[in-house]
């Protein structure tokens, strides 16, 4: 008999994450660091853990250096599991073809070898590329009980912000008659969050078909779905109220961040019963000066603030010198802000050196600097130099390893 | 020159009967997220050591929760690793008491080990021993044993063992216990020894009877035996009492030392997943070391803070060690205190010791 895993969840995380631009020009979105001492891809592994799911391939294809380097065996999550675990899956040759993965639905189907060898019942379909904590054996237990083909989970959105995803329109008992991939005019405000799960034998028939057909995107959203929904194979809706935030904007990364402070944070990653794993710095504790003043902000380990940082996310082993100030702001780990160094409303990305009364964004409420969407926020590659004295005008975007004057 | 790890977990237990009470010498809190053997381990393992014998006692529970399967200092391995060594009693016999009784009882794991060396090291010091410097200097002076020491002023203890040498670095005069006044070569716990030689050393004593390694075999061949003294100079925390704890702990506040400690972020201890600290609207942090974990609405000044730690709004923390899940309740006011894990001080409640007697809160206790 051959042994089996009830449920494989498949992670895809091989997108370039173009629009957080510098911040991902090394690194594939998922490897982006998030809430001081995490990794965004931290939050679906750490999930799946909890959930009790320890069968995850996790598809890498754009800069997949830092991303397989940080999952390495799966140890940090209680991945490392003698039947099941984490896997990376790389596109291959093969000995009819190779090629890119093209496409979410096509990333699957090139590794359907993979999920076959667990010879599951159901498979997760997961993205890489948001803020949340979901029970997915919940999503599982509903999916069993609906004896659906497909669940969508889904969550309700601001009507006028509808237009941006999969849009859901369901029936009283939330099984799905119609799906619209970003509608001008949605019907509904159900948003799909990206997170699939199928019936294994009906995704492994459809990827198939899905593959034969030369005019499809091999896109879940684009293909997949209406083509299981048109064949009247039964797909239900699972409504999730928690939070939830897609990362992929400098705009909400940096708000997904900021919703991790207060007293009552919007999203609590300090939860016990809901542990976010990560691979943890091997730093001493932080370390908070004299002369330091931290206030209403986030601070990891391996850390020396002797200045001052308010309101702000800072990463592992991040400098702050003496005199220095640093308000609204997201730094990553390794990086230096050095005495008299002033940094705003800003992202800045890992190892990058802000040099002594150098000036990095502008305070939130001056409103300089506003893309089309209002957002002003600095972005600083990683490995940059900000010199002495230089300065970094709000809104802009600087590319990683770059030189400031 | 390969060498094998062996740490005595239990030794010294007595200098700081109030934190040792439950637990082992190298499971007592340090220095904010660290456990006393996380140094005696990662200097092992950042001098190349891959097979590391972990020695315990009594009330070892607290060490094995620590360590695990040593995979947090890359001791999870097939060849070695880290190799747990419980004490070995007859049902006639008393647990080990002494070092040679301990070593002793392991015998057979020296016997199958294939490595030139061991290097003995107990958990009663803070330290980053290059080990790999030690061994060199044993096997340049061709020594039998090569015992560490720092020269300090002597504190007194149940134990302890000075040395003077010559100009070689040859020992010509090992005293135990001798009158704690003013500064000396005092050994450090950490001894590095040709593994054969250990062997038929102990051996020899068990045949004689002997209880002592150091008063009935070291003091008394120092003329027969090639022991030399390798003179550590860099940061060395004894701690040797509740004071000394204490104060090695705040010497992790001065820049030089957490520099020396950890700047090569080479200390390895287990990990948490805690999610990092945060600091409050009212946080007022200064001259302090936080933990991941910690939640900050009042004053902290010249602290340590453990992973866990909340500290509510208007109270103040000055000078002290908090370990791991307290709770400071709304202005509270504590000063030169040390609280075990999982304290809860209450609302409006002052406490205050001093340097030389900082005030200790057991384990679990509600004040």
């Amino acid at each position: 008999m051959q042994r089996k895993k009830e449920c494989v969840a498949m992670l895809l995380a091989g997108g370039q994450g173009s629009r957080l631009y510098a911040l991902t020009a090394k690194i594939a979105k998922p490897a982006v660091e998030f809430g001081a001492k995490y990794r965004i891809i931290d939050f679906p592994l750490s999930n799946c853990i909890n959930s009790g799911i320890d069968t995850v391939g996790v598809m890498t294809q754009y800069e997949p250096l830092i991303l397989n380097e940080y999952i390495g065996n799966g140890q940090p999550w209680d991945l490392d599991r003698v039947f099941g675990g984490v896997h990376i899956l790389s596109p291959y040759q093969g000995k009819v073809k190779s090629s890119w993965f093209e496409g979410t639905a096509n990333a699957i189907y090139q590794n359907m070898h993979f999920m076959k060898m667990y010879n599951p019942e159901y498979v997760l379909i997961l993205g890489g590329d948001h803020i949340y904590k979901m029970d997915y054996a919940a999503m599982l237990k509903a999916h069993k009980d609906s004896k659906a083909d497909c669940t969508i989970a889904c969550m309700p959105v601001p009507i006028e912000e509808a237009s941006r995803f999969g849009v859901l329109n369901t029936k009283e008992d939330g099984e799905i008659y119609e799906f619209e991939e970003k509608p001008k005019k949605p019907k509904s405000n159900l948003a799909s969050m990206g997170i699939y799960i199928f019936t294994a034998e009906k995704l492994f028939k459809y990827l198939e078909l899905d593959e034969q057909n030369p005019e499809s995107s091999k896109d879940f959203g684009k293909d997949i779905l209406p083509a299981m929904l048109n064949a009247g194979e039964k797909m239900m809706s699972y409504k999730f109220t928690g939070y939830w935030k897609d990362v992929g904007t400098v705009l909400s990364l940096w708000e997904a961040n900021m919703d991790l402070l207060g007293d009552e944070p919007a999203f609590d990653v300090s939860d016990d019963s809901w542990k976010i794993h990560s691979r943890n710095p091997l730093a001493p504790p932080e370390y908070i000066g004299e002369k330091a003043k931290v206030s209403d902000s986030m601070i990891a380990l391996g850390c020396e603030i002797q200045g001052k940082v308010e309101h702000s996310v800072l990463a592992s082993n991040v400098v702050v010198e003496e005199g220095a100030y640093v308000k609204d702001a997201v730094i990553m780990a390794g990086t230096v802000v050095k005495s008299g160094a002033r940094v705003e409303y800003s992202i800045v990305d890992e190892d990058v050196v802000i040099g002594e009364n150098a000036v990095v964004g502008a305070p939130k409420d001056s409103g300089l600097g506003l893309d089309e969407k209002g957002c002003g926020i600095a972005v600083i590659g990683r490995n940059t130099v900000v010199e002495a004295g230089a300065k970094v005008q709000p809104g802009v975007i600087i590319d990683a390893m770059s030189n400031i004057k | 020159m390969t060498a094998v790890g062996v740490i005595f977990s239990s030794m010294n237990e007595e200098n700081i009967p109030e934190l040792s009470n439950n637990r082992t010498m190298a499971s007592v809190p340090f220095g904010g997220r660290y456990r006393m053997i996380d140094f005696a381990l990662s200097n092992m393992v950042n001098a190349g050591i891959t097979t590391v014998g972990l020695m315990t006692k009594t009330n070892y529970q607290s060490l094995i929760d620590h360590v695990g399967s040593g995979k947090e200092w890359d001791l999870a391995r097939k060849d070695g690793g880290m190799i747990l060594l419980p004490p070995y009693v007859d049902q006639n016999e008393t647990v080990v008491n002494t070092r040679l009784e301990a070593l002793k009882g392991i015998i057979g794991f020296l016997q199958r080990r294939k490595e030139d060396n061991v290097v003995l090291c107990d958990c009663d010091g803070v330290a980053r021993f290059d080990i790999q410097d030690i061994l060199n200097f044993h096997e340049e002076k061709g020594a039998d044993i090569t015992m560490v020491t720092h020269n300090h002023s002597i504190v007194k203890t149940h134990y302890y063992i000075t040395l003077k040498s010559d100009k070689e670095g040859r020992v010509n005069e090992l005293r135990i216990n001798p009158p704690a006044k003013g500064k000396a070569d005092v050994y450090v716990n950490v001894m590095v020894i040709n593994r054969n030689y250990l062997i038929n050393l102990v051996s020899n004593a068990i045949a004689c009877g002997y209880t002592s390694f150091g008063r009935d075999i070291l003091a008394k061949n120092l003329d027969s035996m090639k022991v030399y003294n390798y003179k550590f100079t860099g940061y060395y925390g004894g701690i040797k009492s509740m004071a000394t704890y204490f104060k090695h702990n705040m010497a992790l506040l001065d820049k030089d030392v957490r520099s020396e400690l950890f700047s090569a972020r080479d200390i390895y201890t287990k990990v948490k997943d805690s999610a990092p600290s945060k600091y409050g609207d009212d946080a007022k942090v200064s001259n302090s070391l936080i933990s991941d974990g910690c939640e900050i609405h009042g004053t902290v000044k010249n602290s340590i803070l453990f992973r866990g730690v909340k500290v509510e709004r208007g109270a103040v923390v000055e000078n002290c060690i908090l370990m791991q899940d307290n709770v400071i309740g709304e202005n509270a006011k504590i000063n030169c205190v040390i609280t075990d894990k999982n304290v809860v001080i209450r609302d409006r409640r002052t406490l205050s010791g001093c340097e030389a007697l900082p005030y200790f809160v057991q384990k679990g206790m509600m004040l």
